[in-house]
C-alpha cells in the first residue's frame, strides 16, 4: 500500500518536472525576443517623430483645416476600440488588463449614451469580445509577436475607411506601453481625429517656424501625409504592444518555473516520507517475525 | 566634414529603421506633381510629396547613392535633407534580373487589362531599373 503512494508520488513529480522544462524554455525565449522587440521599437523612433514634425509643419502652414483626418466632428455617436491583444495566452495579465480597460471605457460610452465598434488585434482580444457579444467589426490576427508594417498599413487603412464613411465619429488605440522590461502600463490614446496639441505643437518640439516651399500644394500634401501618419502610429503601438508581451510572458513563465520548483521540493519530501514510512514498516514487519518465530523456538 | 555648410546631412527614414544616413553634396528626387527637384547645400526650406522615383544622392566623397522610392514625402532645410519612404529600397538591395524580368511581366499584364494596382507596380519596376542602372548597362 505504501510503495503505491510512492510510486504516485514519483510520477507526479516526473510531470511537474516536464512543465517545468517547458516554462523555463518560454521564458528564455520570451527573454531574447524582449531584447529584439526593443530594438524595433527604438528603431521605428525616427520614421514616427518626423512624420508627426511633418504634419506640425504643414498645419504650421495652415494646411489642412478641412482635411477629414483633422477635424474632428461635433457630435460623438459611435466610438472605435482597436484594441491590441496577444494571440496565445500564458502571458500573466497582459490580455486582460487591456481587454478589461477596454471594456470598462465600451461601458461608460453605453452610460452616456455612445455606441461602440470594436477592432479586435490578436486573437484573445476577438474571442473575449465576441464571446460576450460585443460589437466586432473586424479583427486581425497571426503576427501580434512580431507585427510587420505592412500589417499596421492594413490596419490603418481600415479604420480610416470606418472614420470617413462616417461609421464612427472617433478611434482611440488600446494598448500596452513598454517603458522598460521590467515595467509596462495599459494606455489608451486617440488616434483618429488626430489630436490637437499634436497638430499645433504641444509638448514636444514646437513648430520648426521655417517657411517651407510646397510642392506639390500643402493640402494634396496633408492629405496623402495623414494616412501614412495613422499607420505610422499604429505600427508603434503594434511594436510597443509586443514588446510588453514579451515582457509580461517572461515573467509568467518566470513565475510558473518557480512555482514548479516550489512543487517539485514539497512532493519529494512527501514522497521521501512515505517511503521512510514503507521501509519502517518493513522492517518492523521482518523483526516482528524473527521475533515470533524466535519466541515460538 | 571640410566646411560646415558645405554638405547636406541625408537621411533615408522607413518606419521600420533607418535605412540610409551620411553626408552628400546633392540630392535629387522627384516630387508629386513638379517633376525632378535637386537640392544643394542651402536649400530652402522645403517640403514635398514623392512620387515613384529613382533618388540619386550625390555623396561627400564622390560616390553616388541610387535610391529606388516608392511614395514618401522629403523635408528640407538648409544643412539637411530627410527622405520618409513607408517603401524606399537602396540600390544594393534591388535584384537587378529579377526587376527586369518583372518589368516584361508586368507590361504583358497591362496589355490585355487595366489595373491601376499593376499599373503602380510597374511604375516602381521603373524607379528600381533607374536606380540599378537603367535598362542598357546590364548590371
Amino acid at each position: 500500500m505504501a510503495g503505491g503512494q510512492e510510486r504516485i508520488l514519483r510520477g507526479r513529480i516526473r510531470s511537474v518536472q516536464a512543465t517545468k522544462k517547458i516554462t523555463r524554455a518560454m521564458e528564455l525565449i520570451a527573454a531574447s525576443r524582449i531584447v529584439k522587440a526593443q530594438q524595433r521599437v527604438v528603431a521605428a523612433v525616427p520614421y514616427s517623430d518626423l512624420i508627426t514634425e511633418v504634419v506640425r509643419d504643414l498645419s504650421a502652414a495652415g494646411a489642412g483645416s478641412s482635411a477629414p483626418l483633422l477635424a474632428g466632428r461635433g457630435e460623438v455617436k459611435n466610438v472605435c476600440y482597436v484594441v491590441l491583444s496577444a494571440d496565445r495566452g500564458l502571458c500573466g495579465g497582459y490580455n486582460a488588463g487591456v481587454l478589461r480597460a477596454t471594456e470598462g471605457e465600451i461601458k461608460a460610452d453605453a452610460l452616456a449614451g455612445r455606441g461602440h465598434v470594436v477592432v479586435a488585434i490578436g486573437r484573445k482580444a476577438e474571442s473575449y469580445f465576441r464571446f460576450r457579444g460585443y460589437n466586432i467589426a473586424e479583427s486581425f490576427a497571426g503576427f501580434t509577436d512580431n507585427p510587420t508594417y505592412a500589417v499596421a498599413k492594413e490596419i490603418g487603412e481600415y479604420v480610416t475607411s470606418l472614420y470617413e464613411s462616417g461609421q464612427v465619429d472617433r478611434v482611440e488605440l488600446v494598448y500596452t506601453r513598454f517603458i522598460t522590461a521590467g515595467s509596462q502600463e495599459v494606455v489608451q490614446r486617440p488616434l483618429v481625429p488626430l489630436e490637437q496639441e499634436v497638430t499645433e505643437g504641444g509638448d514636444a518640439k514646437a513648430a520648426t517656424g521655417h517657411d517651407y516651399e510646397f510642392e506639390p500644394s500643402p493640402d494634396t500634401i496633408l492629405e496623402t501625409l495623414l494616412p501614412r501618419y495613422v499607420e505610422a502610429r499604429v505600427y508603434a503601438a503594434l511594436l510597443n504592444a509586443a514588446a510588453s508581451e514579451h515582457a509580461f510572458r517572461q515573467r509568467a513563465m518566470k513565475s510558473a518555473t518557480d512555482n514548479a520548483e516550489e512543487l517539485i521540493k514539497n512532493l519529494s519530501r512527501i514522497m521521501n516520507r512515505a517511503r521512510q514510512d514503507s521501509i519502517t514498516t518493513e522492517i518492523m514487519e521482518i523483526v516482528g517475525g524473527a521475533e515470533a518465530m524466535n519466541s515460538g523456538n | 566634414m571640410a566646411e560646415s555648410n558645405g554638405t547636406l546631412r541625408v537621411e533615408l527614414v522607413s518606419p521600420e529603421r533607418v535605412l540610409f544616413s551620411g553626408d552628400a553634396t546633392q540630392v535629387i528626387t522627384r516630387t508629386l506633381e513638379g517633376g525632378e527637384v535637386a537640392f544643394l547645400p542651402g536649400h530652402a526650406a522645403f517640403l514635398g510629396a514623392l512620387t515613384e522615383n529613382h533618388t540619386r544622392i550625390y555623396l561627400a566623397d564622390g560616390r553616388i547613392q541610387n535610391v529606388a522610392v516608392h511614395l514618401g514625402f522629403v523635408e528640407v532645410g538648409a544643412d539637411h535633407v530627410t527622405i520618409l519612404s513607408d517603401a524606399a529600397e537602396l540600390e544594393e538591395d534591388i535584384d537587378a534580373a529579377a526587376v527586369r524580368a518583372a518589368k516584361i511581366r508586368l507590361e504583358e499584364q497591362l496589355r490585355t487589362e487595366h489595373s491601376t494596382e499593376v499599373e503602380a507596380e510597374l511604375r516602381r519596376t521603373h524607379a528600381r531599373i533607374s536606380a540599378t542602372g537603367g535598362l542598357s548597362t546590364g548590371h
